[in-house]
């Protein structure tokens, strides 16, 4: 089995890394969504370490090339390993990531028991983004990309996207 | 080169590969936008298994070696998915039995194998599972609404159901590979998942209103690389890109 290895970013990183953002959804930077788990530097060498969202999540590839490019205007060489382990969790999108999300249009993930009930319609759990409603309801369980559903709202009948709880 | 360990990726990886493609099919072409958009994600996810699973592959390989050349540059008779995965997308009704055949072991499977001595597989597993927890339920809760739908959608999955049925005892069959890998704590006894696996798919089934196939009479070959007609076709359209423009990258 897998041990959780602790996430350790060099602070002299977050600022750089801070303005490195998901190419799909552009108000979430990738320490607040929490893709990043290991930054240091060694010998002069920027050494990255990014864990996939969803396994095949294109943006994957766009973000480690941003990340370079990042690291270069900063003045560093670096180098971006992809790692399986620990799998990434919605758990490790930051608080202010969560309200970045909610103010873009997206309904940031429950907990895992309320995402089961949302996800299967049971339950009115998923808040709209437009105008607060809880009368909201699930259209697809999936959505524009792999880590969203589709929502709707009853009230003001705006369509918006729920992060989806991966845990 | 570990072989047994290479074939033993490629037995599981073939599967997601295979079954991706098969879905990909239906980009822009699903019954709805929501099944549409829901088949592809799940594409997705399968083919970003598969390149886990096949850079995994490439590394014990070894000579320069890619995930690409393991995915496009195979015979075959080279490629080791379950002859389930590569049936045609006939209706939405064999769509979605297909994919909750295959979803149910698929799931099954990956709670064993993140027990795996290997890291990497353990990972990839664990990662997996979360991704295939929700296409399981999202082909169960298709089934049960074909199946207790109108009369035409539960007479066509039903027979779905009966066609595929015929797929369902190869997920369980045990190649050489299999038999190496158990004894090396690295791979999963899929013998073991067989009465877990029939409970499942039959409890959804009766909530479904359908009925049980009673056909004892199975059909293999794919673990062995033998396949149906309809691989040389998938193949085609996967590798036609390196067929003809050999080496050619984007």
């Amino acid at each position: 089995m897998i041990t959780e290895e602790k996430q350790h970013i060099d602070q002299k990183l977050v600022s750089i890394l801070n303005q490195v953002f998901d190419p799909e959804i552009p108000v979430l930077s990738i320490i607040d969504m929490g893709v990043v788990r290991n930054a240091v530097i060694e010998n002069d060498m920027v050494k990255v370490q990014i864990t996939t969202t969803y396994s095949g999540c294109p943006a994957m590839d766009v973000i480690g090339d941003d990340i370079k490019k990042a690291m270069k205007e900063a003045g560093y060489e670096s180098e971006i390993e992809l790692i399986l382990s620990p799998a990434w969790t919605t758990d490790w999108i930051t608080p202010k990531g969560r309200k970045a999300l909610e103010n873009y249009g997206i309904a940031a993930p429950l907990e895992a028991d309320a995402d089961k009930e949302a996800l299967l319609g049971n339950k009115k759990l998923v808040k709209c983004t437009n105008c607060g409603s809880m009368n909201t309801k699930l259209v697809s369980q999936f959505g524009s990309t792999a880590c969203k559903a589709l929502f709707k709202c009853n009230d003001c009948l705006e369509p918006f996207d729920y992060f989806k709880c991966l845990k | 080169m570990k072989t047994n360990l290479y074939k033993y990726i490629l037995l599981i990886a073939d599967n997601s590969l295979i079954l991706g493609q098969r879905l990909g099919e239906l980009c822009g072409h699903g019954p709805n936008l929501e099944t549409d958009i829901a088949c592809t994600n799940i594409s997705l996810d399968l083919f970003g298994q598969t390149r886990s699973y096949y850079q995994y592959a490439a590394k014990l390989k070894g000579d320069n070696s890619t995930e690409d050349d393991v995915a496009f540059l195979r015979k075959e008779q080279d490629y080791l998915n379950v002859l389930l995965v590569e049936q045609p997308n006939t209706d939405f009704a064999y769509i979605m039995a297909r994919q909750f055949l295959f979803d149910v072991y698929h799931l099954l499977f990956l709670n064993e194998l993140q027990k795996s001595h290997d890291v990497t597989l353990s990972a990839i597993a664990v990662k997996s599972i979360k991704e295939v927890s929700y296409h399981q339920r999202f082909s169960s809760d298709w089934i049960k609404r074909l199946g207790d739908g109108t009369s035409e959608s539960h007479q066509k999955t039903q027979n779905a159901i009966n066609d595929l049925w015929t797929y369902t005892d190869e997920l369980f069959h045990q190649t050489d590979a299999d038999k190496k890998m158990i004894i090396e704590g690295i791979g999963v006894d899929v013998t073991k998942l067989k009465e877990s696996y029939y409970k499942r798919v039959v409890e959804v089934l009766q909530e479904a209103t359908l009925e049980v196939p009673e056909s004892k009479w199975f059909q293999k070959g794919g673990k062995q690389g033998i396949h149906t007609e309809h691989l040389g076709f998938i193949l085609s359209d996967l590798q036609y890109m390196q067929r003809t423009f050999p080496n050619m990258t984007w």
